[in-house]
């Protein structure tokens, strides 16, 4: 084989596994992301039913409830970014660092009969820790800057103004 | 006084890695023998200073110092001796003095293993590591000192999360990191090789040993963070494609090239370039990775930035390793001379195919774990990539690459012939098609069925070129013995190698298979899942040391025998307000049953349990494997041609003059 044919060959090679590889991820892209949503964007622009999405926010103090269907233990939480709430509906055991009042990020999608149906629930943190997503969509509606101290309860986020808001964060 | 001695000790290797650097780099340059001579004793004396630092702050841990602010966050009085010693590297400061110690040890394994190595490359090798050294002891000392003092020093520390508090976890870092900080030396010898401009078959020779160690290490690494995490954290996965997980994956997979690579610079005196390149992108991987996901400084420039001197002086370290690295490489090598083209069809030929496909697979992980930042950085989009995005885009790649791996170590050198090749591998083809069969029946999915298919193609094939060299059955066994005897251990190391690499993957093949159920059940409540019938026959409250769990007992029965009784708790931690799960697992190697239980619900009279059961086929295989892709490691590591005999390098003349 002639020297010219060998290097066409490698670059052939090189050229077919990384083109797979390019197609693939795009592929995979498109159809994989999870896009981060917050309460109130999903209530405002819900997702198509079959679209994995993860919701983060704060859930509501009191808002836990468990139900059951036949032996399956189904937990109901409202989700709110302080603007809107969102109930979620998960089935399985909540994580160990699960709290009302904290921070969490549900992965699922919209339940075709409305509220959201999660096939994860993430609340890795601490309590005085949150996810990343969670902290910017707070901050983006205005209930919480991280510069002046943890975040304001979350039990009265619903009913608070901004300017409570900031004014309770202030009186700390 | 002890926290000072180790921030003295510190310092003293900082100044001792400086010199490693800069005199040895000055005396090769200038064909200095004294000053080349140097290098060995400062890489020697950094690691004792090192060693004596780490010394120190394990003592302080030991004997409960809370004056010192590290540990004063991490231990406390009641915590266990292993997970005192163990919480020294369990946090920032601590590990990355840690990691600082790790390339000392690295340094000076280099100055007493490479005593045969021409002085100047030597030379050169250790001027690297001290320079890297150098700057991981200098962020060590002003941003992240492990030894800074609180005043006034508390009776008690606040304790480790009881998470971490397991012996699993106790030594995955100092494992993981040996595989991390271990392709520094790889590194040092592509710098080293392009200050010098040469690269010929010894370079090969001496640098496959070392990649080969420190992807050992990197496997058990990875393996034994993956098995704390099903048996730990008890959601019933074992990989959850977390940005941290993929910060490790990704030089495991350039790594596994560089030392595929690295042969052909040795056996055939090709690929040269592309090998420096490796070694490079490899430890480059290795540092961005730990650094830039396990401190967060991606999260950094968001609102939690803890301290910004410290990511700057990260990225800062980082530009200079990698950049400086990468503009070397620019710079110097079109000066090596490249090496000849060969036939598609041949040993080296399949390593190059191999090392597209790695490289493809390792681009596809680097792709899905920059994107969600990078994103969210340019565009302020939050987006997440998952399991799915991996699965999808990883498999179809590596299913050609198990193909592959099957019929690639038994292509002679030069030029091959597929065929008689492929003839030799009749039996394994067989057995292969008859996986393939009982696959379709048992699997569901058609890349589990692929992957599951291939792994059976790669362990039959490792078995065949094993048994095929030692003429197994086609002369008398004694004959056969002798044959063994004779083989190089590195051959039977690499077959090992890729066996375990099959049953990794048949492991993740049935795992894909894997069902589980939740439910809520009362007390004698029966359940059945994969035919076996769970049920739940008590639950009761034990009183630990700071902790107080709910144990459940689980009689497991298979066709009315029973199979085995597990108990999984649930442990409320009143300190910390902290629950952990504590999982049951009964395993016969075949397949794992696996338990946990989760909250209390109903009334005081009639409470119902939430528990999780999961039926998990061949899971201990995954782990299984990976320790036998490490002792194949090893086994070509004990190989004489490694060590002795290796570094016969070709004269030239000023590498002569040197001498």
């Amino acid at each position: 084989m002639k020297r010219k044919t060998r290097r066409l060959w490698l670059v052939i090679t090189c050229v077919a596994a990384l083109g797979t590889a390019a197609g693939l991820t795009l592929s995979a892209f498109s159809s994989n992301i999870q896009l981060f949503m917050t309460p109130s964007q999903l209530n405002a622009k819900p997702p198509p039913a079959d679209r994995t999405v993860r919701l983060g926010g704060m859930v509501v103090a009191g808002s836990v409830k468990r139900d059951r269907k036949g032996d399956t233990p189904i937990n109901r939480f409202d989700v709110t970014d302080g603007q809107s709430a969102v109930t979620v509906s998960f089935e399985g055991i909540l994580p160990d660092l699960f709290r009302e009042g904290q921070s969490v990020v549900a992965v699922g999608s919209m339940a075709p009969g409305g509220g959201f149906m999660a096939s994860e629930v993430l609340a890795k943190h601490d309590e005085t820790y949150m996810p990343k997503e969670v902290a910017e969509a707070l901050q983006k509606s205005g209930k919480w800057d991280p510069k002046f101290g943890p975040p304001p309860n979350a039990a009265s986020w619903n009913a608070m103004t901004q300017k409570q808001a900031s004014a309770s964060v202030q009186g700390k | 006084m002890s926290p000072e001695l180790g921030r003295f000790a510190l310092s003293l290797a900082c100044v001792f890695a400086l010199a490693q650097t800069i005199l040895p780099l000055i005396g090769a340059q200038r064909r200095d023998r004294r000053l080349m001579a140097v290098a060995p004793g400062l890489a020697v004396g950094q690691l004792i200073a090192l060693a004596a630092s780490f010394l120190c702050l394990v003592n302080a841990a030991i004997t409960n110092d809370f004056s010192v602010s590290n540990i004063l966050e991490n231990s406390a009085v009641a915590k266990p001796l292993l997970y005192k010693i163990s919480g020294v590297w369990g946090n920032h400061e601590g590990s990355i003095l840690l990691w600082a110690m790790i390339l000392g040890i690295c340094g000076a394994a280099v100055a007493a293993f490479g005593r045969n190595l021409p002085s100047a490359l030597r030379a050169r090798v250790l001027a690297v590591l001290g320079g890297v050294a150098a700057g991981f002891e200098l962020f060590c000392l002003t941003t992240s000192d492990p030894f800074d003092r609180v005043w006034p020093a508390p009776l008690d520390g606040q304790g480790m999360n009881p998470l971490l508090q397991d012996p699993g976890l106790a030594f995955h870092p100092p494992i993981l990191y040996t595989g991390y900080v271990g392709f520094a030396v790889p590194f040092a010898f592509a710098i080293a090789a392009l200050i010098e401009g040469r690269v010929d078959a010894a370079w090969g020779r001496w640098v496959r040993p070392w990649a080969v160690a420190a992807w050992a290490f990197l496997t058990c690494g990875i393996a034994l963070g993956s098995w704390w995490s099903y048996y730990v954290l008890g959601w019933g996965g074992y990989w959850f494609w977390d940005p941290v997980e993929n910060a490790s994956l990704i030089p495991w997979l350039s790594g596994t090239a560089l030392m595929h690579s690295a042969v052909v610079v040795e056996k055939r005196e090709a690929l040269k370039i592309w090998t420096v390149l490796l070694a490079i992108a490899t430890f480059s991987f290795s540092l961005s990775g730990t650094f830039l996901v396990r401190s967060g400084i991606l999260n950094s420039v968001h609102a939690f930035a803890q301290d910004p001197a410290r990511g700057i002086f990260i990225l800062g370290l980082l530009g200079v390793v990698i950049g400086g690295s990468l503009v070397l490489f620019a710079w110097r090598a079109p000066s090596l001379t490249a090496g000849g083209l060969f036939a598609p069809v041949s040993r080296e030929g399949a390593l190059v195919l191999n090392n597209i496909l790695l490289c493809s697979l390792c681009a596809v992980v680097l792709t899905g774990t920059m994107y969600p930042p990078f994103m969210s950085l340019l565009f302020g989009k939050t987006i997440s990539v998952g399991k799915p995005f991996f699965d999808a885009a990883t498999v179809p790649l590596a299913i050609p690459l198990f193909a592959v791996m099957g019929f690639g170590p038994m292509l002679p050198w030069k030029r091959a012939q597929l065929w008689p090749v492929l003839r030799r591998l009749w039996i394994a083809a067989l057995v292969t098609l008859g996986a393939f069969a009982v696959c379709l029946w048992g699997l569901s999915g058609v890349l589990p069925v692929l992957c599951a298919t291939f792994a059976v193609w790669v362990i039959a094939t490792s078995v065949t070129d094993v048994t095929g060299r030692v003429a197994l059955f086609r002369v008398p066994l004694s004959q056969s013995l002798q044959r063994a005897r004779s083989l190089p251990r590195s051959a039977f190391g690499a077959a090992l190698a890729h066996a375990g690499v099959g049953v990794t993957v048949l492991g993740l093949a049935a795992m894909s298979q894997a069902q589980h159920r939740i439910v809520e059940v009362h007390v004698g409540q029966t359940e059945s899942l994969a035919g076996y019938d769970w049920t739940l026959t008590g639950v009761k409250t034990e009183p630990g040391p700071n902790y107080v769990a709910m144990v459940a007992t689980i009689e497991i029965r298979h066709n009315g025998r029973i199979v085995t009784v597990m108990h999984p708790s649930k442990r409320s931690f009143n300190s910390q307000n902290q629950t952990t799960t504590e999982v049951s697992i009964h395993t016969n190697g075949l397949s794992d049953l696996y338990g946990v239980i989760g909250d209390r619900h109903g009334t005081d009279a009639n409470p119902t349990y939430v528990l999780r059961l999961h039926y998990n086929p061949l899971a201990p295989w995954m782990w299984f494997g990976a320790l036998i892709m490490a002792m194949g490691g090893a086994l070509s590591l004990s190989d004489r041609r490694m060590r002795v005999g290796a570094p016969r390098r070709a004269p030239m003349p000023d590498a002569v003059a040197a001498e």
